[in-house]
């Protein structure tokens, strides 16, 4: 009897082993149908000039087509506007939602600390395109103009919960040791904070704000409402500016530019996948 | 006078983590300066509480309530600065725990960095120096003093832990256990260095090794379930125990 049991119980394992792998194995169809149409259809446009030049105009494109040549120019506006907007939106949401995790960490159990945590947690949940609208009122509006400030104060408030939750966690799973030691040396709070906690738990936060740039690279909504778009390569940081994801919505409504949705796309996707990856790889380093 | 003060002295001190319970039950005793003094007990007795009681480590943790007093140098700490005491006590933990993002050399003088104390270049080397050479450090890591302090063994991490907290000059070293996560090797070194350093130094040292009390401390304390059963002379104690409850630790018949 016991070992029918036994035997019995071997064949359910494995039957749900089977089950779970099938699920797993599903899962794994979409993204890599997904990777495998964008990299089919995309790589032909990957060319030097793809990430040097801004886009055409619909009439050069169209030309191109009737003549049978491929597409010229690229999509270097939008790569030089989603860096910088990218920078600035860091420059913004690094600090903060450092010292929000830190304050988070360190006391977990006030009314207010509670209530930012909610915040937090809302502000993760909260829709793209609210943010956006939100930021055109707060910024677009009183500067008169869309601009790539506005495009990265968006970008950065959808940043933040994830750098505020990534260094909280990490502050959190440091050993209690090491504060105590500082503290125990005669430091004080803060300068304990910086000289010991935050440098342990630097590997954390920097994978935390590689994943939260990787999380809002590909956003196109909060972009309409606030940098908008601009067809040629702009450093400026009060006039409107492109973004890859704005470019594949706008390739996406011209019928002469639809084929350089794909370049685009597998731009935007390699460059996430590297982020993620080596947000992994940092991570596995620095937990060792 | 200053010699007839103890240097540390607790009275009626009481540490309790929850309000129906009592970790540390009215424990008074004054130590002497420049002496060893060890603490024993079975776990869970209340050693650490008393010990981070010292460098009022437990005022970090709102929950926890310390009473009585604890006199430095004659003055209560529970009513000072903790920065002022933790500049005056110095503590070394059960596991070595070196700064991890820091070199052997900052390790050294994360104390200063912590305290907002600036050194000049050669101020810093004189310190890192001379306090590694304290630990009997100095030869084996002089050409290394830019690696990180967790490259070392267990046994060199736990006297740069001692370096560290020697930098800062305290009156008192607490010591946790501090040899419990190392090799007999290791210990025997730590151990020849702590009668070095009680020169300088009064170190009070929870030790779970009888063997270790009776080689280097010269006062005891028993402590079971949180009260101070017995405090004397180390080897009067452990030749002549007065209380039923330290026989029966010392004689192993209490865990
Ligand atoms: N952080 C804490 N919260 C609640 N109780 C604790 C805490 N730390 C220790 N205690 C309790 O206090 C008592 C004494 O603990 P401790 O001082 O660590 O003992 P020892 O160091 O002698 O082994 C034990 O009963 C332990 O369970
Ligand atoms: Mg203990």
């Amino acid at each position: 009897m016991d070992n029918a049991n036994i035997k019995n119980r071997l064949t359910k394992d494995r039957i749900v082993l089977y089950a779970v792998s099938l699920f797993a194995g599903l899962m794994a169809v979409p993204l890599l149908a997904i990777l495998g149409e964008v990299l089919l259809r995309g790589y032909e446009q990957l060319s030097w000039s793809f990430f040097t030049e801004p886009t055409p105009t619909a009439y050069r494109a169209m030309k191109a087509i009737k003549a049978g040549e491929p597409i010229p120019g690229g999509i270097a506006n939008g790569i030089v506007g989603t860096m910088l907007m990218l920078a600035m939106a860091a420059l913004f949401a690094v600090p903060i939602g450092i010292l929000c995790g830190v304050f988070l960490a360190e006391n977990p159990k006030n009314r207010f600390s509670q209530f930012v945590s909610f915040l937090t947690d809302l502000l993760q949940g909260t829709p793209s395109v609210i943010i956006g609208i939100v930021v055109y009122i707060w910024v677009v509006v009183p500067m008169k103009g869309y601009s790539a400030i506005a495009g990265s104060v968006a970008l950065s408030i959808m940043m933040l919960p994830l750098i505020i939750r990534s260094t909280e966690e990490t502050l959190r799973i440091l050993p209690a040791s090491l504060k105590e030691a500082g503290l125990a040396l005669g430091g004080n709070r803060a300068r304990v904070m910086l000289r010991v906690q935050l440098p342990a738990a630097f590997g954390g936060i920097f994978t935390g704000v590689l994943l939260a740039v990787s999380r809002v690279i590909g956003e196109t909504a909060p972009l309409m409402f606030t940098a908008l778009g601009c067809s040629f390569i702009r450093f400026a940081v009060d006039k409107p500016i492109s973004a890859v994801p704005l470019l594949i919505w706008e390739f996406f409504n011209d019928p002469n530019l639809q084929e350089l949705i794909w370049g685009a796309s597998l731009f935007l996707l390699l460059f996430v996948l590297t982020l993620n990856l080596t947000a992994k790889y940092l991570a596995k380093k620095w937990n060792q | 006078m200053e010699s007839v003060i103890p240097i540390l002295e607790f009275k009626k001190t009481c540490v309790s983590y929850t309000k129906q319970t009592m970790a540390v039950k009215y424990v008074s005793a004054a130590i002497d300066r420049n002496t060893i003094t060890a603490i024993m007990g079975p776990s869970g007795c209340g050693k650490s509480t008393l010990l981070r009681a010292v460098n009022l480590m437990h005022s970090l943790y709102p929950n926890i309530r310390v009473d009585g007093e604890i006199l430095l140098g004659g003055e209560n700490i529970l009513s000072m600065e903790p920065i002022d005491v933790r500049r005056r006590v110095g503590m070394v933990f059960q596991r070595p725990a070196p700064f991890p993002t820091m070199s052997i050399y900052d390790n050294v003088l994360s104390g200063y960095v912590l305290n907002g104390i600036r050194l000049s270049k050669a101020e810093k080397d004189a310190t890192v120096e001379r306090c590694l050479r304290s630990v009997a450090l100095w030869d084996e890591v002089k050409e290394v003093l830019n690696k990180k302090g967790t490259f070392l063994s267990g046994g060199q991490q736990q006297r740069l832990c001692i370096a560290r907290a020697l930098a800062m000059q305290p009156d008192v070293l607490l010591m946790d256990e501090p040899t419990s996560a190392l090799d007999p090797i290791a210990t025997a070194h730590i151990e020849e260095l702590m009668q070095e350093l009680q020169k300088e130094v009064t170190i009070l040292i929870v030790t779970h090794n009888m063997g270790q009390a009776m080689r280097i401390s010269s006062k005891s304390m028993f402590m079971y379930l949180g009260e101070l059963v017995e405090y004397g002379d180390t080897a009067a104690m452990f030749s002549n125990p007065s209380d039923e409850r330290t026989k029966a630790y010392l004689t192993g018949k209490m865990g």
